[in-house]
Order: C-alpha cells, then structure tokens, then sequence
C-alpha cells in the first residue's frame, strides 16, 4: 500500500469529481494553447499571404516590365514618326544680328526689347508652342580662369491662347546656376556646390548630361541675374521656340511671315536639327514608361504594406483579446480547482480522521491531496493542449495548409504538461494544507 | 501497557465549560480486556482518544507502553500511535474507495510492516473475509466491516487495541464475534481498552470501569 495507489483508488471511485476537476484544467490550458497557437497561427498566415503577394507583384511587374518596355519602345517609335517632320525649334533675333556670330562664336551681342517675348505671348500666333527669353554671351569667368557661354533664362512664358504647358525648360531660381557637361566635368562641380561667377555666388542647382553641343560649354542662370551681370537689364538677346508645328513645307518661312507680323524688325533662324526634337520626345517617352514601372513598384509595395498592417492589427487584436481571456480563464479554473479540492477534503474528513489516527502523518496527507492535483493537471493539461491546439489551429489555419505542422511546437507542449499540475497543485495547496492540518479527534468525536 | 493517572478534559460548551473527562485514573496491563461502561456523553470516546495519543488531557499523565506519546512531536506521535496502538470504532471509518484487503493494509502507509501482505491475509482469513477481500465497504455486511475494521487495527500487531462502541451497530450475533475478537487479542498478550454502553462487554472484560459525567463511580 502506498499513497499513489490510494490517490488512484480514489480518482477512480469519485470519478465526478475528477472530471470537473479536468475539465477545469483542460479548459485553463486550452484556453492558453488555444491562443499561442491562434497567434502562432496569425504569423504564419500573414506570412502565408505576404509571400503570396510577393510573388503576385513580383510576376505582375515582371509582366509589367515586358509591357511597358514594348510599350515604350511602341511609343518612341510612334513618337519618332509623329515627330519627324513637325517637332523643331527656333531662334527669334534682332534683325541687326550677325548670324555669323552665332555659328561661329557661339554668342549672340545684339538685343531686343524683352517685352517682346510677352507681346508675342499675348498673340494669337499657332506655329510656335513654348517661348523662353533668354540672354547669351560669350564671357570670360575669372573666377574658374575659362571662357564660358552665360545663358540667362526665364523658363516659358505661357502663350495666352492656351492651357498652360509644362515648361520644357525649367526656370532657373534666382541664386542659382546650371552647368553643362563640360563645365561641372572640367571644374569637378557637382549639384549643391557653390560657385562664383562674375563676383557674385550661385548655388549649383542641376548639372546636365553630355550633349554633344555648345550646351557642353555653356552655363544657365536666371534672366534677370544675366541681365544684371551683362548689363542687359530689360533687353533680351532671343526668344527660344521650341517643338515648333508647321505642317507645311517651307516650314521656317511659314513661321517666319507669322512672327514678322507681330514683332517686326527680327529674324528667325532653325536652331539644332529635328533630331535632337526627336530625341528629346523620345526620352520623354521612355521616362513616361520607366514612371508607369515605378507606380506599378510603388503601388504592389503599398499593397504589401497594406496587407502586412492588416495582418498586424488582426494579430493585435488577438493579443488583445488573448491578454485579457487567458488571465482570467486561468485564475477562474484556479479558484474552480480549489473549491472542488477544497469539496474533496470535506468529503473526505473522516478518511482523512482516521487514517491520522492509525499514524499517518501530515506530510503524507498532504501529498495524497497534491498528487491528486498532480495528476488531474497532467490528465487536463494534456486534454487541453489537444483541445487547444485543435482549435487554434482550426480557427487559425485552413485545413489545407501545408504549414500546419509548423504550429506544433514541442515547447508549448511540455509547458502545457509543466504548468498544468503546477497550476493544479497550486489551486489546491490550501485545501491540502488545511486537510494535512486537521484534527482527527475532532471528528472521531463528533462521529 | 496503558496508565492513565488522574486525566480530564474538558470543553467549552453553549453553556460554560464542560467536564467531559474528570480525574480519571486506571491501567491495563498486558493481556488484560478492560472495559469502561457508561451512558452516551459521559465522556468514553474523550477518554479513549485521549489513551490513544490523539487528545492531549488538559491534566494528568498517560503512558502507553511506558511513553507519554504527548511528549512526543506530533509527526513522531503519529508513528507512535501506528506502532504501538490500533483503532476500532463504531462506524467502522473503512476508506470507502478501498478493497478490504487495501483497507486492512492502510496502516502499512504509516509504517513499514513486515510481510504487510501476507499479515493482511491472514487476518482477512481469520475474520472470515476471504471472499469479500476484494470487495469495497459499500458491498460489506455491517458486521464484515467491523470485522474488516478490526483486522486493519490488528495489522501492525499493536500492543494496545482501543475499541469504541465496536458492537454499537451491530447484531446479536456478530457483537460477540467482535467481542470474542477482543478477548482472544487479549488472550494473546494484548491490552484491550474498551469503551461500550454494552452489558454483554462484562462477560468477557477482565475489569471493567463504569463511568459517569467523566469520572469513574462505583458499579
């Protein structure tokens, strides 16, 4: 005869009282795997899913990709055709100016009012698109001990007859400088260096790619800034007119007898070849292409974000609920052990009585109460870590997902089997306790 | 075996203190049946658990094979009383979950006895209770739970058997079985102590004690 054959002798015949006393247990611990599994469960989904969008967005912009790039490449050559033969610029002068100067300096010196640009803006003038004023001349940059062209613009002046255009060429801010290949490659300049020309200080704003033109040795700053500088101030040297449209086939006369009749006393002159039109229409086809891949990047990696957030607050609100419910769950099966143990010793007083009487001690009594509770919480932890688990994963997993195994955890496992007789044992430490100390001749005479 | 010298006990009752035990004073010697007879409340289960270890008396001295087990720590009291003393009582106090055979070895759980098993058979065998052995209380005849209570007392060979009211539930018939039981525990060198309101009990104590209001008055 020993203790543990009296503890089971005794689970056996009040088999009720165990029962309640599992379920107390199971319930505690399948509330408490139930919810590391559902959570376990949430990560593994959100995984599940994000890798699932990855892959979605990452065969989309794939796919995007070839299309955009033949879509591109449709439209360079769509714009290739379109603009072959329409898309040109042109040069507005003085009348006095010496072509000659031009071609072979590379400056111009004559100068004409710059309210020209406006009074050509303001007109109803169809065969030129953007006009931009601007100074040039040919000067000698002590600072940098080199000759440069000094361009002064102003960006676009809005024809207006028409819905305003996005500039080709931007304006350049006041205090500010752009410079051509040549210039920011020769002098090691880059974007955001300062620079000073002609005793005053400019920021580097923009440095431009290798044209293979005067553009190469040449240098932006804002117009009234130029005009300042060069002593110009109101004058301008030409009106630049760029993707000029004439259909017919003398095109620059067609554009020249137009412009003659509103600002008489100038000139105009083709300025580049179509091609370099062409180019430039082809660039900006293919940067509309390259922008439509990076919408189509930006928007799958918001979709990932949005999903991850989603999963994120799912996954909060789990813990949450879980937070609060398993506490609770687990004192309320706690306290329900210890009032069923606690029913147990009562029950049992007059074993308890006499089984003192003929000389068992404090100690075994106690034991026999906490090995009860040992087993019952090794029984219930192990019917609640199934049942917990079986409804995590239930509700946290498709049947069909091939990652179920990955929710069992061998840790979860043997906390379960751990914990559960020690949360049993514990729920029923008083009772044991006040069982352990009880006086038999009390209830022998009572009896 | 057992003196008891000058012992009371008493209680705080509804209506003051009560004397339930009151200068009692008697011994046993061993093989000697003794029984102490008196009505119900006069004192006889107060006195019996107080010779058995389990109710220190608020005056006087016992000693049970020549130790005072109060002057024992309660855990060394415990092993005392599972060496030295064994328990009979009218409910019989079975464990009810418990065979009979399990039963009559639950002293085992508080010492080690020698051949425990075969000890516990041989008293089942001797009370009648082979083929009841593996039977629970519940399914027992009143008269085989006393007999099954008796044998659990017997298994550690104690050298004072304490019986209350042993026949109290009991017919005719197995009343003096039981008390026969007593006799010959007796007659093999224990010393029985037995509280009963019983008059058969006089035929087979060798002395016998009449109680009253917790002392002990002239029969």
């Amino acid at each position: 005869m020993n203790v543990w054959r009296l503890v089971v002798r005794e689970i056996s015949h009040r088999r009720l009282n165990f029962t309640l006393g599992l379920v107390s247990v199971a319930v505690a611990v399948g509330c408490l795997v139930g919810a590391l599994t559902l959570l376990r469960a949430d990560e593994i989904r959100t995984a599940e899913i994000l890798d699932r969008q990855r892959t979605e967005n990452e065969q989309q912009i794939a796919k995007r990709q070839t299309d955009v790039e033949q879509a591109g490449a449709e439209l360079q050559d769509a714009m290739r055709k379109i603009t072959k033969g329409l898309g040109f610029n042109i040069l507005i002068l003085p009348e006095q100016q010496d072509l000659h100067e031009l071609h072979v300096e590379g400056t111009l010196s004559s100068t004409m009012p710059e309210e020209y640009v406006d009074r050509l803006a303001n007109s109803r003038i169809v065969t030129v698109n953007h006009l931009l004023p601007m100074v040039m001349q040919k000067i000698r940059w002590e600072e940098r001990e080199r000759s440069i062209i000094l361009v002064g613009t102003r960006g676009e002046v809005p024809l207006a007859h028409r819905d305003p255009k996005k500039p080709l060429l931007d304006q350049v801010p006041a205090g500010s400088i752009v410079l051509g290949y040549q210039i920011h490659q020769q002098l090691g300049l880059a974007k955001d260096d300062t620079v000073e020309l002609l005793g005053r200080e400019f920021r580097v704003v923009d440095t431009y790619d290798e044209r293979g033109t005067s553009d190469d040795g040449t240098v932006w700053i804002n117009l009234a800034e130029a005009q300042e500088l060069l002593g110009k101030q109101n004058l301008v040297n030409a009106i630049l007119a760029l993707e000029c449209n004439c259909a017919a086939q003398d095109r620059v006369g067609e554009i020249r007898t137009e412009i003659a009749g509103i600002l008489p006393g100038t000139q105009v002159v083709e300025r580049g070849p179509p091609a370099l039109a062409r180019a430039e229409a082809r660039n900006r086809a293919k940067q509309t292409a390259v922008g439509a891949l990076e919408q189509e990047q930006a928007a799958a990696a918001e979709t990932l974000e949005r999903l991850e957030s989603e999963q994120a607050a799912i996954r909060g609100q789990h813990e949450g609920f879980a937070s609060i419910l398993v506490p609770i769950v687990i004192v309320g099966c706690a306290v329900w052990i210890g009032f069923l143990t606690f029913g147990n010793v009562r029950q049992r007083n007059s074993e308890i009585a006499i089984l003192r009487a003929i000389g068992v001690r404090s100690p075994q009594i106690l034991l026999i109460f906490l090995g009860k509770a040992l087993i019952l919480g090794l029984a219930g932890g192990a019917v609640g870590y199934a049942a917990g688990f079986a409804i995590g994963a239930g509700w946290g997993l498709s049947a069909e997902s091939s990652r179920l195994q990955e929710l069992f955890t061998p840790q979860l496992l043997w906390l379960a089997l751990v914990a559960a007789p020690l949360l049993a044992a514990v729920a029923s430490w008083i009772p044991a306790m006040l069982a352990a100390g009880q006086d038999p001749a009390l209830v022998l005479q009572e009896e | 075996m057992l003196q008891v010298s000058q012992i009371a006990k008493s209680y705080q009752g509804e209506n003051g203190e009560v004397r339930a035990v009151d200068q009692f004073s008697m011994s046993v010697d061993a093989g000697r049946f003794a029984a102490v007879r008196g009505p119900s409340g006069c004192g006889k289960t107060t006195l019996l658990l107080m010779c058995g270890g389990l109710l220190a008396p608020d005056e006087g001295n016992i000693t049970v094979a020549g130790q005072d087990p109060y002057g024992l720590p309660p855990d060394s009291r415990a092993r005392f009383r599972a060496t030295n003393v064994g328990f009979v009582f009218q409910q019989f106090h079975l464990v009810p979950y418990l065979s009979v055979l399990d039963n009559v070895l639950a002293p085992a759980l508080a010492s080690n006895v020698a051949d425990a098993r075969a000890r516990a058979m041989e008293l089942i065998g001797r009370f009648g209770l082979e083929d009841r052995r593996h039977h629970v209380p519940g399914h027992l005849s009143t008269g085989e739970r006393q007999r099954a209570a008796l044998a659990r007392a017997l298994l550690n060979r104690p050298k004072l058997l304490l019986a209350d009211e042993p026949t109290g539930n009991l017919d005719h018939e197995n009343a003096e079985a039981v008390l026969g039981y007593l006799k010959d525990f007796a007659g093999e060198g224990g010393a029985v102590l037995l509280v009963t309101h019983d008059d058969r009990a006089v035929q087979y104590a060798d002395e016998v004690v009449q109680i009253r209001n917790g002392r002990p008055v002239a029969d």
